[in-house]
């Protein structure tokens, strides 16, 4: 039987945020694209599930803080049905012993330390200056050291001038922090332990680090850069979870032309010549691809669906080498009335909420991990969407969804026989800041991070895909070799969180990707 | 006070012995020692030129046991290996063995070695310096199972015109209808040993590998039989003489293994080391490939060639000019010797480009120590092809029986 086999220009594997991104910004360049995506819907860790009947949630990341406005924008998400159930949330830092502390609430911190209070805007201003040049490392393509090419020299010519603009004393001070751990930088700048624990969380979140690890100020102001373009209305929950920015993601990719195709898992990239010219679906149909742009985790692209066969030692040393163990868990809580967090008002109560009391709490937590063990005290960053978006629960009920750290890719014990003690560490810290809480659970579900790298695909279930550190970041994000979005395999590109600038709900590794393609096949 | 120790503690020799050193240190006679690859062997017994001209004109052993092996196996044997070395391991039939090269990502060599088929998915691989590391890092994606079995494996190479004869007495009954870079297993006197018709002198010669134990008892009985035929043991001395005749090249020699290197510019590929015939572009990706089709289409800057230098000074280490005033320097003497056998002046030199063309003539710039005072010579020098001997013999099969 003769099959007709469409070809396309660029075949995009793996439907995540970024796949969804570079997939439209290649169809609207005039490529024909198909997008392939492994799961029943697209979507990837920016997922909606339902964790228990008639209960959902967003599987990862639960706050909308990092899509850039400019990029919202460009690709039309409000035209695409992209709803905020609510937006510039207030962050919470909580104490088990005392009165909670909202991030720029300067009154009650004057209250506390009025030397805090006289710094903070100052702190948050420089910080923003800093986070705003950094946004300009994320925002492009990184250049190639070593190419001769002008559009490389003048690309870091320009980073240089950026930092020489910040003027003497800010350049001076950003070159001092910029290697710096991020609880020494806290300690140095303030004194209210809640405020510490929190801004020391924040650097750490989603990355395997302790606060005390050097590079966690770079972790804390690529944050902080990614939230200064997403613009003043994030922190923000988008209606529906997370679930729903794929899907207005998804109508702006079909908008633009691309073929999206779901539950079709890719079983390996296909090699002819020495280039990537196709996929092979698990289903065993090949499809022909002009290039292929992988969403996928760097490990799993290069190792599982290319094959190190295909590669060359030194190389598959490094991809073997990247470090992508993640630390973070998900709870998820199906409660059956709103829990009641101690001394909280209604808009801080449905805002972000950190349990990180001090820094050296956070570090506590961390070092559990170093050594295959859950934290028994764990840092929490908490959500309870359905006090703004109660479709996300039955009539009445709630939704509790946090980010909880720190749980080991490998657990020493192993998962089999630690997930439910954990879960009853993460119930236990819960229940000191919101008494009553426990009685309220109908149904809790804990994603460990091997259940993450079950459920969303990524390589030892990290949310970045990797690390986000000096050394596999920017230049040489993900690996040596397969920086700036290509990789040695002709054909083979990466567009995922694993790739420059890394990850978060941004999008904008896929942009970059794109932009990477279409100005290869352009030249 | 008594030692703790059962035998002198290993920090008081930390060179190791091999199987054979009760023969070869009994035999050596001007204590003459060099470390190899951690053990010590003898660079020379009596005197070089005894054991150079044994080569040619009779018959020698070797002990090649410091040769560093590793035994590669497992369901992706054949496929680890094809993607690590420079040539086609699909085309290596059971029984053979091929002369290789690896390199790093960039196509420079880490080293160059054998590589034994001693069944579909069962090699031994041979190298001159440890590659475990290596090795380990490029099975990762690989069904293979890399073990080092240097220690388990005693090594002796029989060479020269009468090897065969020798080893036919010795009890390897059907050597002779082994070609070059066959191999075979024999048992003798109940002890099993393999034999390869490999080497490293370019001449008629075999290459004998056996369990430790079972070395002495093959060393005296080998003695035994070749003792009407010339036979004797010879250093690393005088394999070097004749491994420059046959156009061999010597890791840290004439090239420097990717893994050592520290200075730019420092390391070499098999193009450039005249090994393009080890390269085969055909055949599935192998590390280094992209790298070497890149330089392949960007030209060679430099190549290692042979040369025929004027006059009977060997060219040691010698600077190579485009002209005889010496002005432009176009590249340096790697390996040099006077070759008893061709009755020239031989070397083996990087030239740079457009001057490693054949017949190209550059000029050495030959230092000489004259009791003490010394003088310079510039040698005219011709670029020629390698190898510089390669006599019938080497090949012939079934080889002379005398």
């Amino acid at each position: 039987m003769a099959v007709a086999r469409a070809r396309f220009d660029a075949i995009v594997v793996g439907g995540g945020h970024n796949g969804l991104v570079c997939a439209t910004l290649l169809a609207r360049g005039g490529r024909r694209v198909l997008l392939l995506e492994a799961a029943a819907e697209i979507g990837g860790a920016a997922r909606t599930r339902e964790f228990a009947p008639g209960f959902r949630v967003s599987g990862a990341a639960h706050f909308l803080h990092q899509l850039p406005a400019a990029l919202a924008g460009e690709l039309g998400l409000d035209r695409h049905g992209l709803e905020l159930a609510a937006a510039a949330l207030p962050t919470t830092a909580l104490d088990a012993a005392g009165a909670p502390l909202e991030l720029g609430d300067l009154a009650t911190l004057r209250s506390i330390s009025p030397a805090d209070a006289d710094a903070w805007p100052g702190v948050i201003a420089r910080f923003g200056r800093f986070a705003r040049l950094l946004y300009h490392v994320l925002d492009a393509p990184p250049p190639r050291l070593g190419s001769g090419a002008t559009a490389d020299a003048l690309a870091l010519a320009r980073l240089g001038l950026r930092l020489r603009l910040l003027g003497r004393r800010d350049m001076r001070e950003f070159l001092r922090i910029i290697g710096m751990n991020a609880y020494d930088l806290v300690t140095d700048e303030f004194a209210t332990p809640l405020l510490r624990g929190a801004l020391a969380f924040d650097a750490v979140l989603g990355t395997n680090f302790g606060p005390r690890a050097p590079g966690t100020v770079l972790t804390f102001l690529y944050r902080l850069a990614l939230q200064s373009a997403a613009g003043p209305a994030q922190l923000a929950l988008p209606r529906g979870g997370m679930g729903a920015v794929a899907a207005a993601l998804g109508r702006a990719a079909a908008a633009a032309g691309v073929s999206i195709r779901t539950a079709a898992p890719v079983a390996r990239l296909r090699v002819g010549n020495d280039r990537v010219d196709g996929v092979v679906l698990e289903s065993g149909e090949e499809l022909d691809a002009g290039v292929v742009v992988s969403g996928v985790d760097p490990r799993r692209t290069f190792l599982s669906l290319l094959g190190a066969e295909h590669l060359d030692t030194g190389f598959v040393r490094r991809v073997d080498h990247f470090r992508c163990r993640g630390v973070a868990a998900k709870l998820h809580l199906a409660l059956d009335r709103a829990p009641a967090f101690r001394g909280l008002g209604a808009r801080a109560a449905a805002g972000r909420l950190l349990v990180a009391p001090t820094p050296d709490y956070v570090e506590r937590a961390f070092n559990a991990s170093k050594y295959g063990e859950w934290s028994p005290a764990p840092a929490l960053e908490v959500s309870v969407p359905t006090l703004h978006d109660p479709s996300l629960a039955p009539a009445g009920c709630h939704v509790l969804s946090a980010i909880v750290q720190y749980a080991p890719y490998v657990a020493e014990r192993g998962w089999a026989t630690q997930r439910g003690p954990f879960l009853d560490a993460v119930l236990g810290v819960l229940e000191a800041h919101a008494p009553g809480l426990r009685g309220s659970v109908r149904a809790a579900e804990l994603l460990v991070p091997e259940d993450l790298e079950r459920e969303f695909g990524s390589g030892g279930g990290h949310w970045h895909h990797g690390d986000l550190a000096f050394d596999q970041f920017y230049l040489v994000r993900p690996v040596p070799g397969a920086t700036q979005h290509a990789t040695p395999m002709a054909g083979l590109y990466l567009c995922g969180a694993g790739a420059h600038p890394g990850g978060g709900v941004a999008g904008l590794a896929g942009r970059n990707a794109a932009r990477r393609v279409l100005a290869e096949a352009a030249a | 006070m008594t030692s703790p120790y059962p035998s002198p503690p290993h920090f008081r020799r930390p060179l190791l012995d091999t199987p054979f050193a009760p023969r070869t240190r009994e035999l050596q006679q001007v204590d003459h020692f060099v470390a190899w690859a951690g053990y010590s062997t003898v660079d020379v017994y009596s005197t070089v030129e005894q054991e150079y001209f044994a080569v040619r004109n009779a018959a020698t052993l070797y002990d090649l046991t410091p040769m560093v092996k590793y035994r590669v196996s497992g369901a992706d044997a054949e496929r680890y290996l094809n993607r690590l070395v420079t040539r086609d391991v699909r085309k290596l039939r059971v029984g053979r063995v091929s002369y290789v090269v690896w390199c790093n990502d960039h196509g420079h060599i880490i080293d160059d070695g054998t590589v034994f088929r001693l069944a579909a998915q069962d090699f031994r691989v041979c190298t001159a310096e440890r590659q475990l590391d290596w090795f380990l890092d490029s099975a990762i994606g690989f069904d293979v199972v890399i073990e080092e079995v240097t220690e388990q494996v005693a090594a002796l190479a029989v060479q020269g015109p009468t090897s065969a004869y020798i080893l036919r007495r010795f009890g390897l009954e059907g050597l002779e209808r082994l070609k070059p870079f066959e191999l075979a297993e024999f048992s003798v006197g109940g002890r099993p040993l393999m034999a390869s018709r490999t080497g490293f002198t370019g001449d008629l010669g075999y290459e004998l590998w056996m369990r430790p134990e079972h070395a002495l008892g093959v060393w005296d009985e080998l003695m035994a039989a070749g003792r009407t035929r010339g036979l004797r043991p010879i250093g690393s001395q005088a394999l070097n003489m004749v491994r420059i005749e046959a156009g061999f090249l010597l890791p840290n020699v004439d090239f420097v293994s990717a893994e050592h290197t520290v200075r730019v510019d420092r390391e070499r590929t098999p193009l450039e080391l005249g090994l393009a015939w080890l390269v085969d572009f055909d055949k599935p990706h192998f590390t280094g490939r992209r790298a070497l089709l890149r330089q392949q289409a960007a030209g060679l800057r430099r190549l290692l060639v042979g040369l025929d230098v004027a006059g009977n000074k060997p060219a040691h280490n010698a600077l190579l000019y485009a002209e005889e005033a010496g002005r432009r320097e176009v590249g340096s003497v790697t390996s040099a010797m006077w070759s008893p056998t061709c009755k020239r002046n031989i070397a083996l030199a990087i030239v740079d480009a457009p001057f490693h063309a054949t017949g190209t003539t550059v000029w050495a710039d030959i230092y000489l120590n004259r009791e003490l005072v010394w003088e310079r010579r510039m040698a005219a020098s011709r670029v020629v092809e390698r190898p510089f001997f390669a006599p019938e013999r080497r090949r012939a099969t079934p080889p002379a029986d005398r």
